[in-house]
């Protein structure tokens, strides 16, 4: 299997999909000239051409009503708002048009739009460039979301957005943009709705997405050596969400801790610990823990940055207080 | 422009139907059969009818919270229109639209929108659309004088004249956005004005005048479809009733809504004057349009009424596809 990058992979996704469907085209900031501000588009507009490829003004609503329009008369656009922040621009599109077109129209149109938009600090972006704002979405019936952790579901997940026929918002996490790993060659989709069990354990489930998983992954290396054998499970899609999933692994650890990169406080680990003091009481042998951000907007000082974002240290501490 | 005596009945009758239209939905409101908003497209008819007339079924148009007018104009059927204002089964949504979001794709109606200048951008993407596939067909938007100091507005305006996009932006400048007039709100006498801004064509039009209003509709279609790009057109025309059913209105001059209602203002029955003036029609035809029309929104009424409720399990169906 071929080695490549999180950002190859992302543009690979794009390309495979252009290739297969006419209909599949990519607009948005800097898409097609430059080829994104990571590269995220390179070379599309070469092979693909102005006609496919638009590079469009710093016009947020207007670039996702660009895809409601086209969504809505059949085509398949895959937007690139860059920074997640941004979509604060447009968020009337987002969540009044693009989520809500195919309900109140009942089904006379689907809403085949993808959009794409990096999340994430560590890289000393700040405030307005730094954000995890997942939560926002998947709070808007309508829109299903879902973030990559490794080249191969940066992939997979952006292929299946793409031929999905509701809008779906792709959380691509920019410190992974130099990550290498094994992505399957061609056409490769990963099916919404299904988590990945990153690492099998009896003891604990970690459950995490975006670049916390790694941490997640992290820690339960070193939990191991303490003796606490951690099940890790990256959840990939939030919405929809495998359920199932996490209630098969709490069946049988009995104990969670949810870490995320986003403030804590609203954000989508509260759902799902809710979801499972619900559905999955009895199955607890120890509170749900939860490791995320401070109620504070991302600090550019790297020093304060590091305190901000969860680590592994903190998913360590928070793993060892439910024993 | 000049008509024959068909295209004139049609645009009459187009005029007709979406007053009596209106009229019985307020009536219906006033005795609580009806809920929700209600924005009334009462006194702006000659605007849908004048623009509609000139698009075929390929053609699209993208509407607004006071869309009746505009759905009528294009062909949308009545009946599933009023079914859908009641809530009922029958509706163009089953009862998940209501008023303000009432589509009927097949014929080009991409939908009523229920937030102000949002669907200025989206008919780019439809125009877009329209383009990509090859099509020499145009995405027309309908919006008012307060939409144009949205930010959507400029944005629009800027892609669609930068891409040279089919879209024509039918400014609908009925004297209030909600209850402020342009002159309060815009810093340009007419809004047309501000295609200069992005160097495309603009013109402001009578828009109580059908006539007048299908030939600037002529042009930028003409013009859309041969690929130079968008146009602008202001069609100033004065709505008669508040922004919705309950709203009173005390912000408008009486003496001014008084002029605007009169004969000689009121594009229905200045219409009529004309055409039977000019010997187009009788008046005797143009009532027999009119009864037509009462009979066809009467019928919308009851086939309303005796529709079903939805279905409960229809709540959560079709939020996704």
């Amino acid at each position: 299997m071929p080695i490549m990058t999180y950002v190859d992979a992302i543009r690979d996704a794009q390309r495979q999909e252009m290739l297969r469907d006419p209909d599949v085209f990519v607009a948005g900031e800097d898409v097609a000239l430059m080829g994104s501000s990571f590269g995220q588009t390179a070379g599309l507009y070469k092979e693909f051409g102005a006609g496919r490829v638009l590079d469009t003004p710093i016009s947020e609503g207007q670039i996702v009503s660009l895809g409601v329009g086209a969504a809505a008369m059949g085509l398949r656009p895959v937007l690139s708002l860059d920074f997640c922040d941004f979509m604060g621009c447009c968020m009337d599109e987002i969540l009044n048009q693009a989520a809500k077109m195919t309900y109140m129209l009942n089904g006379q149109v689907g809403m085949p739009l993808v959009i794409r938009a990096n999340i994430g600090g560590e890289i000393g972006a700040a405030a307005q460039h730094s954000q995890c704002l997942e939560a926002l979405f998947t709070h808007i019936p309508g829109l299903k979301v879902v973030a990559s952790s490794s080249p191969r579901n940066a992939k997979g997940l952006l292929s299946q957005a793409i031929r999905d026929d509701s809008p779906v918002i792709v959380l691509e996490h920019k410190a992974l943009n130099g990550m290498s790993g094994e992505v399957p060659e061609g056409a490769f989709t990963i099916p919404f709705g299904k988590a990945e069990t990153r690492r099998a354990g009896r003891d604990l489930t970690l459950l995490s997405w975006s670049k916390t998983l790694l941490k997640c992954l992290g820690a339960a290396e070193s939990l191991e050596k303490e003796g606490i054998d951690a099940e890790v499970i990256d959840l990939v899609s939030l919405y929809p969400l495998d359920m199932d999933a996490i209630l098969a692994s709490v069946e049988k650890t009995g104990r969670v801790v949810i870490a995320h990169e986003a403030v804590e406080t609203g954000g989508f680990g509260g759902e799902i610990a809710a979801r499972l003091a619900d559905e999955g009481f009895d199955l607890l042998d120890a509170p749900i823990k939860r490791v995320a951000a401070p109620f504070a907007p991302v600090p550019f000082s790297a020093a304060l940055e590091r305190l901000y974002q969860p680590d592994e240290n903190r998913i360590m501490a928070a793993a060892r207080s439910l024993f | 422009m000049k008509l024959s005596k068909k295209e004139s009945l049609s645009l009459y009758e187009t005029m007709v139907r979406i007053r009596e239209f209106e009229e019985s939905a307020r009536t219906l409101m006033l005795e609580g059969k009806l809920g929700g908003f209600l924005h009334l497209y009462s006194g702006e008819e000659a605007i849908a009818a004048g623009v509609c007339s000139e698009l075929g079924d390929e053609d699209c148009i993208c509407s607004t919270h006071r869309g009746h007018g505009h759905i009528i104009a294009k062909g949308g059927d009545v009946n599933r229109m009023m079914a859908e204002l009641y809530g009922k089964d029958t509706g163009y949504s089953q009862g998940k639209s209501g008023s303000m979001h009432i589509a009927d794709i097949g014929i080009g109606i991409i939908g009523a929108n229920g937030i102000v200048g949002a669907c200025i951008p989206i008919a780019n993407g439809v125009a877009f659309a329209l383009r990509y596939r090859g099509r020499d067909s145009v995405a027309v938007a309908f919006f008012g004088d307060g939409a144009s100091n949205r930010g959507t507005f400029h944005e629009a305006l800027n892609l669609a004249a930068t891409w040279r996009l089919p879209t024509v932006f039918i400014c609908e400048n009925n004297g209030f956005g909600m209850s402020t007039p342009p002159a309060r709100a815009s810093s340009v006498k007419n809004l047309s004005e501000r295609a200069a801004a992005y160097g495309i064509p603009g013109v402001t039009v009578d828009g109580n005048d059908p006539v007048a209003v299908k030939a600037a509709t002529r042009e930028a279609v003409v013009r859309a479809r041969a690929g130079k790009g968008p146009s602008l057109v202001e069609c100033v025309t004065w709505r008669h009733h508040g922004h919705y059913i309950g709203d009173p209105a005390v912000y408008k001059d009486p003496e001014e809504q008084k002029r605007w209602l009169a004969a000689d203002r009121d594009p229905i029955l200045r219409f009529e004057a004309r055409l039977v003036g000019e010997k187009t029609a009788k008046g005797a035809e143009l009532e027999a349009i009119r009864q037509r029309a009462r009979d066809e929104i009467g019928a919308a009424i009851a086939f309303a009424e005796s529709s079903p409720d939805p279905a409960p399990e229809t709540l959560t169906e079709n939020v996704y596809r």
